[in-house]
């Protein structure tokens, strides 16, 4: 597997692939297709920064473009899967969830439980997410504690090309409504990917440095800049384990646990803003279940409880830092 | 004196995916004469630890490689010259010494590392290392791959050619086997070694492709002109069923490591990135299914299904078997089922014996093409 592959191109390759195994498999949302009925329609566009490119021409019955109404498409695409299809609904930002949340939260992610298990909503919610791309407040957000808070829901955030590819079939093939985030700042991000298809399960994080003195616990961008981080702290002496959760829920506790008891230091990087957040809640577990195995503090870095700022001097500074997390890491171990 | 009685020890490259690799121990001093073959140093990189054997003799003049340190592949770890280049020469090449630049960016520049044939039995991933006279091809055993021989390509080439394939259901190889089980791979082979033209090779096979290597010599001994065994399956019907049952099951991290423990009399060789890589193959569609299968049909009930030892026995091609002490997968007392064939039992290796003992299985592969 010696391929490279952007994440991307991890997307839009794993679309297909499932796409071409299962024709119950399709995609609905804004511009996907992109100039569909018109001339040149096969080198479409293909979404808002061209990750279906392509996929029209070889699927023509499995892509949907939609009026911009997210709340219509949405919700069509959970009465689709609860009818047998499996649908992958693209919201192009996350941050338009708000218009379509009742389909989402009071519908797609109840079904099962309401309809006493006899119900299965097959459906991904793809969107952007994330800062870092100069879109503004309404464009940047990282919501992923909105949806962990929801039951029945699996929330998805992955670091790299290789996790998106498996996560996203894995998506797609599950049962349940999975709402999986593609941060926008990693969409050129390149890893080896197998050209075959392949399955992630939910649930299990992965483990990107090991280290004995800190545990870094984060998921998407910042993955990148804890591994920057910890790669400047060895100059230090300091070895950091790096954890990657890249599925919020279901989430790993076992191995963020392990790795605490293993380092009795907890640092939680989390781009969300901080107020009931990802890092809140692996703070919050961890000082509940290994509470005797910590031996500093525990530390979290995340954006502030601000809207995310246009100007591009207070966005890079609003996004949690390389320097920022080593000098979280140095202040957990000051006794 | 020129550099030209110089020759550089530098870091090896194991494997694709090896970009730098730490020095862990100096098993030699400056001044001591060194033979090719003998283990020089210890190297370790995110994948596994080894000793690195001397591919050239000679006095080492300089030990460059300080414990610990982290070496880009190909960077100059050691000097060896004869007593009469100075010192100053020595102190010239070392300075003027530069890494490789295709060690740097890689692939493209060495060609490309995996290769792909088109058989009936589907497209099937080989490396191949090119040369003159007979052909040594080598073959994994249960769900390993061409990259279990990452110790053993690179330093038995120099005579013929040399081949690592990927069976069917494993690797980059098609995991689609119509009718899985021994006679399916061992067609697999030999439908490679047509599309290649390759005739009149050694194989060397390991564990359950030591199984399927037998069957091809035995169906066609044009096509095989030696066999070498490592650790192999089909001299005996027991196998250590709990590794194959638990290798087909393991889903995580967890639930792998203890199983693939099994397979080294060196726990500690199983690292974090080597279990990364094998769920990153099981997690490929076709995988479980290709395993299950072979499992089912090779393996039933916890007993191979297949012994071939009896028509070995009376084969007449050139047979040897190598076997770690501490196989916990296959016994070593299976060794023994061939009179006819020479047997090298490895004291410090359990089921991965050409990678917990290197530096001799490349010798005795050598010294079976030499024949």
């Amino acid at each position: 597997m010696a391929r490279k592959l952007s994440m991307k191109d991890a997307i839009n390759e794993a679309v297909d692939q499932e796409m071409t195994r299962d024709p119950t498999v399709i995609m609905m949302g804004e511009d996907i297709v992109g100039g569909a009925g018109a001339s040149g329609e096969e080198d479409a566009w293909g979404g808002v920064l061209g990750v279906t490119k392509g996929l029209y021409a070889k699927h023509r019955n499995q892509m949907i473009d939609t009026p911009l109404s997210e709340s219509a498409y949405v919700g069509a695409a959970i009465g689709a899967a609860a009818c047998g299809l499996r649908p992958i609904a693209e919201l192009m930002f996350v941050d338009f969830i708000g218009v379509c949340l009742d389909q989402v939260y009071n519908q797609a992610a109840k079904f099962r439980y309401m309809f006493g298990g006899k119900a299965e909503t097959p459906l991904v919610i793809r969107a952007m997410c994330g800062a870092g791309f100069r879109a503004a407040a309404q464009h940047s957000q990282m919501l992923t504690p909105i949806f962990t808070h929801i039951p029945g829901l699996k929330v998805v955030c992955p670091s790299n090309a290789y996790d998106t590819k498996g996560l996203l079939i894995q998506s797609i093939r599950d049962n349940d409504p999975v709402i999986f985030l593609e941060h926008k700042n990693l969409y050129g991000h390149m890893s080896d990917v197998p050209e075959e298809s392949y399955t992630i399960p939910f649930g299990e994080a992965n483990v990107v440095r090991e280290g004995k003195h800190a545990t870094i616990v984060t998921y998407g961008q910042t993955v990148h800049r804890s591994v920057d981080a910890a790669a400047a702290l060895t100059k230090d002496g300091v070895e950091c384990e790096v954890i990657d959760l890249r599925t919020l829920s279901p989430i790993d506790w076992g191995t963020v646990i392990e790795s605490v008891e293993k380092t009795g230091r907890l640092i939680c990087v989390d781009e969300a803003n901080p107020r009931c957040s990802i890092a809140t809640d692996v703070s919050a577990h961890v000082a509940q279940e290994a509470f005797k195995a910590l031996k500093g503090p525990i530390m979290m870095v995340t954006a502030p409880h601000t809207p995310v700022p246009f100007s591009p001097a207070l966005e890079d500074i609003y996004i949690p830092t390389a320097d920022a997390i080593a000098s979280a890491v140095r202040k957990s171990m000051v006794r | 004196m020129t550099s030209e009685n110089i020759i550089p020890l530098v870091m090896p490259k194991w494997g694709l995916s090896m970009k730098e690799g730490k020095l862990t121990a100096w098993h030699v001093e400056e001044g001591q004469v060194i033979s090719p073959g003998q283990e020089i140093m210890d190297v370790e990189t995110d994948k596994i630890a080894n000793a690195v054997e001397a591919a050239d003799g000679g006095p080492l003049r300089r030990r460059i490689g300080k414990l610990g340190e982290v070496y880009r592949v190909k960077a100059l770890l050691g000097v060896l010259a004869p007593p009469e280049v100075s010192d100053a020469a020595i102190d010239e090449y070392v300075a003027g010494f530069r890494v490789p630049a295709a060690s740097d960016e890689g692939e493209e520049d060495e060609g490309p590392i995996y290769l792909y044939a088109e058989t009936p039995s589907g497209r099937l991933r080989y490396a191949e290392r090119p040369g003159q006279g007979d052909p040594v091809i080598f073959i994994h055993g249960f769900g390993g791959d061409l990259n279990n021989w990452l110790f053993n390509i690179d330093a038995v080439t120099g005579s013929g050619s040399v081949y690592a394939l990927d069976l069917p259901g494993h690797g980059g190889s098609t995991k689609a086997i119509a009718k899985p089980g021994l006679e399916a791979l061992a067609d697999a082979v030999q439908q490679f070694m047509a599309a290649k033209g390759l005739e009149n090779a050694q194989l060397v096979a390991h564990s359950m492709g030591g199984a399927v290597a037998a069957l091809v010599a035995l169906r066609d001994n044009r096509l095989v002109k030696a066999l070498t065994l490592i650790d192999t399956a089909g001299l005996g019907d027991e196998i250590n069923s709990s590794y194959i049952d638990g290798f087909v099951a393991a889903e995580s991290r967890r639930d792998l490591k203890p199983v693939v423990q099994l397979l080294f009399a060196n726990a500690d060789l199983v690292t974090r990135t080597m279990l990364d890589d094998l769920l990153k193959y099981k997690r490929l569609d076709g995988v479980h299914d290709a395993l299950r299968g072979l499992a089912a049909s090779m393996f039933r009930e916890g007993r191979q299904t297949t012994v071939l030892a009896e028509r070995l026995a009376k084969s007449s091609i050139p047979i040897q078997l190598v076997w770690g002490a501490k196989d916990a997968i296959i016994p070593v007392a299976h060794a023994k089922a061939l009179p006819n064939a020479r047997v090298e039992i490895v004291a410090e290796a359990g089921h991965m014996t050409q990678m917990e003992a290197a530096g001799l299985v490349n010798e005795l592969i050598r010294a079976q093409a030499a024949h």
